[in-house]
């Protein structure tokens, strides 16, 4: 950890001895660190840590309740932010920020957006509106610049053709592009994104982290990010800074972030949602950055929870008895137990699952593809009580079901599959799950190994299947946040238009 | 959904003839007694009971019927109506800015020729010149100015509600500033109309601006109250420092405007004289008629322009998002006391103009049911549309003035109905069904400033009202 901020001409923005009170509540708490100039420097953490207050002290939208925030221009100017007001920062610090719900103008049209940026130049240029109401030329060619200077902005984030359409009417992930374009348009030589990738499909995301890369390399531009999505984190910031409580506990590389064992603590340490959802999020993002968060969360992480529940795999291996309720949280902690998987140091863990498998009645189907898929790895997933409702509704009904239909069609139907699975997909080609929002390719491959291969499937789920497949899928209460059943709805009935198999029975 | 409807057309009428029958039944429970009965006192002083049967069937079968006609045809019909209006939206949207495109210049045309039209008809009708100049008076005057000056009030406001999303409750404070520096400047100091109409409309946006200070930081419920109250302050200020506006008395004999030092007084000299027509009192009016509309298309233009200018957008940028805008580096102090500056100096030049026209002016011109009728105005046209604000003043300052002429409502409801009274009323409800019919006003959808491509309409789902 660096524990003092040193002068340094390279760091655009010195956070220094940073506190944020509200009333009792210490948001931040002495927090140090600097953006390096040129650079991306991601500002993570869990959720409530207080990275969005840094970033509201930071564009002057909180007074901080104590510290210095030194904004260094390209020009040597220096400014102190915490004395200026929200909009000087813009205008003269030339920091510039976007919102973690998106904030654009949205009866303006796209265009509109990216010129009431420009507001200030346009401003001067237009004399203070006088000279431009008089009709003066020099305003008419700034006015002109300007929607050049929009355009540009407009092929970078892919939106020329809906320049003319209100920002309301904007998909979500084209907004999230526009309201960076939108403070791109300011001129910014710090841009400040609070979670850019939130709510942004694998794709979208791939393309953010262009744009990022892009805005950073060919203006020259520094950024500051919030993320939770670790793969955008990893893959493009040059320096990483953690907060946990609003304190730091990291600061660095991100290699040597994601080895810190605090920084693991913090992630793997608190609820079980908050590892399901960096899984979740990995997975979104495809295979290839699961590894990055499996990386993260490494060896130390699974000893630490070793020793902390050191019984726990003992008793897996000797009774079937406690490990059924235990189901559905043996279910989430699958991302631990997957770490253990890839993590050579802790073989054990990987060891120890296989004859915990066999003894487990829920998989008792016997074909399993791949015997070391710790789905009921129970030693690696020790701790914390099941959630008590879905506990013995997730391990009681499909279970006993599953294996008398895998047995009956003799296939690779995984156990604890939901009542409408299929050995194979009808006319041997199944459907683009992923087609479905929420759905990514891990989450398919799971689906498919379960017996689900059409839209009409998902489309035709009761409760109890929703509960069996989130306990297969290792989340809950998704698939009815995301409207898993709605869309697949309206899928199943868009391919059916289409020449497509007919449903074989099962949907209402 | 679909398949209901065309299913069961005669279950619809089953289930229609059914809630008829219910809603009959209730009537005649609910009116029995009070309107099948009706207790009088005869000549004896005796109370007698009279039977009203025939009234009450009247009662029973409206409900009934009715209820029977709403069921079974105008629900249905307003569904289909719903349901194919959905479908060919689109290409009616072309058909309508077609017209709408036209439509402002028609307008403007018809305006510039409204008070030759006026006189020429009269004559015709009336068989003599002077006939129907003395007769258009009450049409250029009551009709013409009064509307106009009122459109040129909402254009005015609709700066600061319309673009800016400020809700100012006490606009008419700023007309009163107007119409009293007009009044007394000019019966003090003897100045010309022509050097007060631009000093009016200053000392009325330096009030905005001065107004505007303590506002900025109110959003919402709490900016309207203060600006309800500064409305208020305005006029018990006017009524009570009597020593210089005269109180309720008011400021009589204010100076007339003249066309560039050209008075409208009979005699040597005047108007009429000069160019050897007729003495009357109409060219006063038509040259009125003509100045509030060049003010009020002042009005609209640097309305028009501005919103083309940085400062226009920001106003509406504020009226979306004001944290957003202020992460644009844009001071919306400035901006929105920029807004209330400009709304109330075109109030400021509405006020002197009126002042001009009336040769009197006193507090009570200035109430608040002038503000809200302002607002009302604003509302009905569709927030931030010119075009929309027209037609809502026409509708409404013209359909008030309409009122005072429908004697022959007198006809249908007998001698002692006066239709004035009741035009609050009308009112009321005229704005509670247009509000219901078009939530977001007449012309609800917002041109944008800019374009890159093609000039789209912005529906009204997407725009905000602003929230203080
Ligand atoms: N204006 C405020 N008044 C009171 N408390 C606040 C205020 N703003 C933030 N907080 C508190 O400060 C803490 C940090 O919040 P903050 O929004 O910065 O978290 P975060 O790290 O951005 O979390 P997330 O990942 O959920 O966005 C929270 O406990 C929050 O409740
Ligand atoms: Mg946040």
């Amino acid at each position: 950890m660096v524990s003092e901020v040193q002068k340094n001409n390279n760091a655009i923005l010195r956070v220094e001895r940073l506190s944020m009170k509200f009333g009792g509540l210490i948001a931040i708490n002495d927090l140090n660190f600097e953006a390096k100039r040129g650079a991306i420097t991601a500002l993570i953490g869990p959720n409530g840590a207080g990275k969005t207050t840094v970033f509201n002290c930071i564009t002057g939208f909180y007074k901080p309740t104590e510290g210095m925030l030194t904004m260094t221009r390209q020009n040597g100017e220096e400014y102190l932010l915490e004395r200026m007001a929200d909009f000087v920062i813009t205008k003269k610090a030339k920091v510039a920020r976007t919102f973690q719900n998106i904030r654009l103008f949205s009866g303006l049209t796209v265009l509109e957006n990216l010129l009431v940026a420009q507001h200030n130049p346009l401003m001067l240029s237009s004399g203070y509106t006088i000279l431009g109401l008089l009709g003066f030329p020099t305003y008419k060619k700034a006015a002109a610049d300007a929607i050049e200077k929009a355009r540009f902005w407009l092929e970078k984030i892919n939106l020329v053709d809906r320049a003319d359409d209100p920002a309301g009417d904007l998909p979500y992930g084209a907004q999230r592009r526009l309201e960076i374009a939108r403070a791109m348009c300011t001129e910014p030589e710090l841009l400040c994104l609070d979670e850019p990738a939130a709510g942004l499909n694998a794709r979208e995301s791939a393309e953010l982290n262009k744009l990022l890369l892009d805005i950073r390399d060919e203006t020259g531009t520094s950024i500051l990010l919030i993320e939770h999505d670790m793969s955008v984190v990893m893959e493009i910031s040059d320096h990483v800074v953690v907060l946990e409580y609003g304190t730091k506990i990291s600061d660095g590389t991100p290699d040597s972030v994601k080895n810190d064992p605090k920084v693991i603590a913090a992630y793997l340490g608190v609820e079980d949602e908050e590892i399901v959802e960096m899984l979740e999020q990995a997975e979104a993002a495809g295979v290839d950055d699961l590894t990055a968060a499996v990386d993260l969360m490494s060896s130390e992480a699974i000893h630490e929870l070793e020793e902390t529940h050191p019984d726990a795999a003992a008793v897996s291996l000797v009774t079937t008895g406690p490990a059924r309720p235990a189901k559905p949280a043996a279910a989430k902690k699958q991302s631990v137990a997957k770490l253990a998987r890839t993590t050579a140091s802790t073989a054990t863990g990987t060891s120890e699952a296989k004859p915990a498998a066999k003894k487990t009645p829920v998989k008792a189907a016997p074909a399993k593809a791949e015997p070391a898929k710790p789905v009921a790895t129970r030693p690696a997933a020790p701790k914390k009580a099941a959630p008590a409702a879905a506990a013995p509704a997730a391990a009681k009904k499909p279970a006993p079901k599953a294996p008398a239909k895998a047995a009956a069609s003799a296939s690779q139907i995984k156990a604890g599959a939901t009542a409408n699975a299929l050995a194979a997909p009808r006319g041997g080609k199944a459907d683009r799950l992923i087609d479905i929002k929420g759905i990514g390719p891990v989450n398919e491959r799971k689906l498919n190994e379960h017996g689900i291969f059409h839209f009409d499937q998902i489309a035709s789920w009761k409760k109890a299947d929703v509960i069996a497949a989130e306990a297969y899928l290792a989340f809950d209460g998704r698939i009815a946040r995301e409207d898993w059943i709605g869309q697949a709805k309206a899928m199943a009935k868009a391919s059916q238009k289409k020449p497509a198999p007919k449903k074989s029975g099962g949907a209402e | 959904m679909a398949d209901v409807q065309t299913s069961n057309p005669e279950s619809n009428f089953a289930k229609a003839v059914k809630e008829g029958l219910v809603a009959a039944a209730l009537a005649l429970g609910l009116f029995l007694l009070i309107v099948g009965f009706r207790t009088d006192q005869n000549i004896r002083n005796e109370l007698v009971l009279n039977q009203r049967w025939g009234l009450l069937a009247i009662f029973v079968l409206v409900a009934g019927i009715g209820r029977f006609l709403l069921t079974a045809y105008v629900t249905p019909w307003n569904a289909a109506r719903a349901l194919s209006k959905r479908t060919v939206a689109a290409k009616e949207a072309k058909e309508q800015s077609a017209f709408r495109k036209s439509f402002p210049k028609i307008g403007l045309a018809l305006l510039f020729v409204y008070p030759f039209l006026v006189i020429g008809t009269l004559a015709l009708y009336n068989g003599s010149m002077m006939g129907g100049l003395q007769g258009s008076l009450k049409y250029v005057d009551n009709f013409g100015i009064q509307i106009l000056i009122y459109v040129m009030l909402a254009w005015g406001l609709n700066i600061v509600i319309g673009l800016a999303g400020l809700l100012d409750l006490g606009y008419v404070a700023f007309y009163a500033v107007g119409a009293y520096s007009y009044a007394l400047l000019s019966s003090h100091f003897g100045l010309s109309f022509w050097l007060l109409l631009p000093m009016a409309g200053i000392f009325a946006a330096l009030w905005g601006i001065v107004l505007g200070f303590p506002v900025l930081r109110l959003r919402g419920d709490y900016l309207a109250i203060v600006t309800l109250a500064f409305g208020e302050i305005i006029r018990l200020v006017l009524i009570n420092w009597t020593v210089v506006t005269k109180g309720t008395f008011g400021i009589s004999g204010i100076a007339k405007a003249t066309l560039f030092g050209i008075p409208f007084t009979p005699g040597p000299g005047g108007f009429a004289n000069l160019l050897g027509l007729p003495n009357s009192g109409v060219y006063y009016k038509i040259f009125l008629y003509y100045l509030i509309l060049l003010l009020a298309l002042l009005t609209a233009w640097v309305t028009i322009r501005l919103r083309r200018m940085p400062i226009g957008r920001a106003w509406e940028a504020l009226r979306e998002d004001e944290i957003a805008c202020r992460s644009l580096g844009i001071n919306t102090t400035t901006t929105k006391l920029t807004a209330f500056a400009t709304g109330a100096m075109f109030g400021g030049f509405a006020g002197s103009f009126f002042a001009a026209r009336q040769g009197f002016v006193s507090p009570e011109s200035f109430v608040f049911l002038e503000s809200a009728i302002i607002l009302a105005i604003v509302v009905l046209g569709g927030m931030g549309s010119l075009v929309g604000i027209a037609i809502a003043a026409a509708v409404m300052i013209g359909g008030t003035e309409l009122l005072r002429e429908l004697e022959f409502l007198k006809h249908i409801f007998g001698n002692d109905f006066t239709p004035e009274l009741y035009r609050m009323l009308l009112f009321g409800l005229a704005m509670i069904v247009v509000m219901v019919w078009k939530p977001r006003g007449f012309v609800g959808n917002r041109e944008p400033s800019a374009f890159l491509h093609k000039r789209k309409l912005v529906s009204s789902e997407f725009t905000k009202e602003g929230h203080g």
